[in-house]
């Protein structure tokens, strides 16, 4: 056992599968040599050698269509996307290549792939350097999505992702870097597709997901000092989605609040409301509470940025409004 | 014509020959089932520029890989995908090469290396770069081939897969084929050079190499050239065909936009013809040549048969293939 930071566990995972599989390729701008702009990959050039641990030039469109062809001749490509609003300069091949092209050849393409990238707000960047652009990836099929909370699940969900056989997006919110947790010795291996709940409740269902889950948790502590008992699930995994988990709970505590570091419109909870609303509207004694970011851009003052993303002050004002 | 050139023995050349004939006759008979309704959707014929499709395959190995574009049926065909499940795909079949779920603009042949029909405008240039890569990493020894239209190098992921490819040494020959329009617009009214492919290559440190597209002998030693360069480890290449094509863009389109006396000149060029009346000089048999002819003909109406007798897709396949499980579940 020991603690290791977030962004350790993120070069503690690729180390992983790279000495386990020598087909794990990792390329990206500023990854090898430098380490990282966030030093999630030190020490990688070094242990694996210039071959296996690239640099590349600034471009995006080169890096993930270079990581898909690869995977489409026998490699097990890493891919690093410094910021995930770069997204949108790749969309291409993540929306029409990446996630289509198995269907779009009935299986005769298998694409075992994995996009890294650092994702969401809480460090000042601005509107192109912040977005939670998690919801852009579930909207289209073909393309698994998680994100780890802890760096006990950034090792074994990145883990799981290189041992997929499809395109997996590993999204790893930039806030969470310099957190610390208890990382066991060993291999580590997760499963996609599987919730966790973090915290046992009766009154209400907090669903959270990345940074948002530290807050949720610490909601949770001054709620149950106002006699509030809520039960926190950690979603981990976009797609697949644990439904199960989130339904089973909802059954039991009858309220449902997701915490969503999205802009407001089409964030992932929207679609967890909907499938509650579906398939435990029964179970239900009150309105389901979204808590997201304003529909608006992320702005780069402190202030402006902090009144913007959902604070444990807002997670704990939406359990009350669920509770209502 | 180069004149050093040193032309493909007679087997191969008579074999370019059969590729082109095939190619063109398939096409031709996709342009009519487009016009009785039966294939639906679009269709992106490259007839009139076969000579470079055959070229390249002539001159490639089993495991080399090929990447094309949306007008990509000829290079599909030309890798040795079947004839019948092409066909099928059209007519949106069962039996179709990608089970009706690819459709014209997405002809795949992961069994014989044609690695995919890309319908947007230069994807694939990125990609093939990538399984270049992995040849590379891997030590296989493979080539890959990726051909594309002219407008294709005015869109970014061109200029980003070139200098990556260039940068890593890559295993791989891009093949501009320049059929002198971008879809309805001429390739020179919206680019700032010349030759989009040729007279950007130095941006690459690569050597610009412009042929004529339409003259199979000539595309056969620059494939062999180029080919050899990747496989020998001494990087890509960057080649611009010149060519025309006979049709429209895509569908019915009548390409009215192009001057008649231009659309005349190279109907004057069409590499079939001038090809045949090349390998006749050669000492190629007229018979040798017919025969060809005809058993193209028959390949084609045989595909035709058997793939307008083939069932529709089960619906219920809509939901298949997503994810490698064969399914597409989101969640549990």
């Amino acid at each position: 056992m020991a603690e290791l930071t977030y962004r350790e566990a993120v070069a503690r995972a690729i180390a992983q599968e790279m000495e386990r599989d020598p087909t794990v390729y990792f390329i990206g701008e500023d990854v090898a040599a430098a380490g990282g702009v966030f030093k999630t990959t030190e020490g990688l050039l070094e242990r694996f050698g210039p071959e296996r641990v690239r640099d590349t030039p600034i471009s995006e469109q080169a890096i993930i269509g270079a990581a898909m062809g690869a995977a489409m001749n026998g490699l097990r490509p890493i891919a690093e996307l410094m910021f995930s609003d770069f997204f949108a300069v790749c969309w291409d091949m993540v929306a029409n290549q990446i996630a289509k092209t198995r269907y779009m050849t009935d299986g005769q393409v298998a694409l075992p792939l994995v996009i890294r990238t650092a994702n969401g707000g809480g460090v000042r960047f601005g509107a192109q350097h912040s977005q939670s652009v998690e919801s852009w990836m579930m909207a289209i099929p073909g393309l698994k999505v998680v994100i780890p909370s802890t760096p006990v699940d950034m090792i074994g969900l990145l883990a799981a992702a290189v041992r997929d056989p499809d395109p997996v997006i590993v999204i790893e919110p930039k806030v969470l870097y310099a957190s610390k947790g208890e990382v066991p010795d060993g291999e580590i291996v997760d499963r996609l597709g599987e919730a966790r709940t973090l915290r046992s409740g009766d009154d209400v269902t907090v669903c959270a997901l990345g940074a948002m889950v530290p807050k949720a948790l610490e909601a949770a502590e001054r709620l149950d000092a106002e006699g509030v008992s809520a039960e926190v699930i950690d979603v981990r995994s976009l797609v697949p989605l644990d439904a199960r988990t989130i339904i089973g709970s909802v059954g039991r505590t009858g309220r449902l609040v997701t915490v969503e570091e999205n802009p407001r419109l089409c964030g992932w909870g929207a679609e967890v409301a909907s499938i509650v609303a579906e398939e435990a509207f029964f179970s239900l004694d009150g309105p389901i509470v979204r808590v997201t970011t304003p529909h608006v851009p992320l702005p780069a003052a402190d202030v402006l940025e902090d009144a913007a993303i959902p604070s444990v002050e807002r997670i704990v004002e939406g359990v009350r409004r669920a509770l209502e | 014509m180069d004149a050093t050139r040193t032309d493909a023995d007679i087997q191969t050349r008579v074999r370019m020959y059969r590729m082109m004939q095939e190619g063109r006759i398939f096409e031709k008979r996709v342009h009519d089932l487009f016009l009785q309704g039966l294939v639906k959707g679009t269709s992106h014929l490259g007839i009139g520029q076969e000579a470079i499709a055959a070229g390249f395959a002539a001159a490639l190995r089993p495991e080399d890989l090929v990447f094309c574009t949306y007008r990509g049926h000829v290079h599909t065909l030309l890798r040795g995908a079947s004839m019948t499940a092409l066909m099928a795909e059209l007519l949106g079949r069962a039996t179709g090469i990608c089970g009706g779920k690819g459709g014209s603009m997405h002809l795949t042949d992961v069994a014989h290396r044609a690695m995919g029909s890309y319908a947007i405008v230069g994807a694939h240039m990125p990609i093939a770069a990538g399984a270049a890569w992995a040849a590379q990493a891997r030590g296989t020894g493979q080539v890959v081939v990726c051909f594309f239209g002219d407008g294709t190098t005015n869109i970014g992921a061109f200029h980003e897969a070139l200098n990556l490819a260039a940068v890593w040494e890559l295993p791989v020959v891009y093949v501009c084929e320049n059929n002198l329009y971008m879809e309805y617009t001429p390739i020179s009214a919206v680019t700032a050079v010349e030759h989009p492919a040729a007279d950007r290559a130095s941006a690459y440190g690569l050597e610009p190499i412009l042929i004529d597209g339409n003259d199979p002998d000539e595309v056969h030693a620059t494939a062999v050239r180029t080919v050899e360069r990747a496989r020998s480890g001494s990087g890509p290449s960057l080649v611009e065909a010149v060519t025309y094509r006979h049709g429209g863009h895509s569908r019915a389109d009548p390409g009215k936009y192009r001057p008649d006396e231009e659309v005349a000149a190279w109907l004057a060029r069409d590499p079939i013809p001038m090809y045949r009346d090349r390998l006749l000089a050669a000492g190629v048999p007229a018979e040798t040549l017919d025969a060809v002819e005809r058993e193209a003909q028959e390949a084609v109406e045989r595909a035709t048969e058997e793939a307008r007798g083939a069932p529709p897709p089960d619906p219920s396949s809509v939901g298949t293939q997503l994810w490698a499980d064969g399914g597409s579940a989101w969640r549990n």
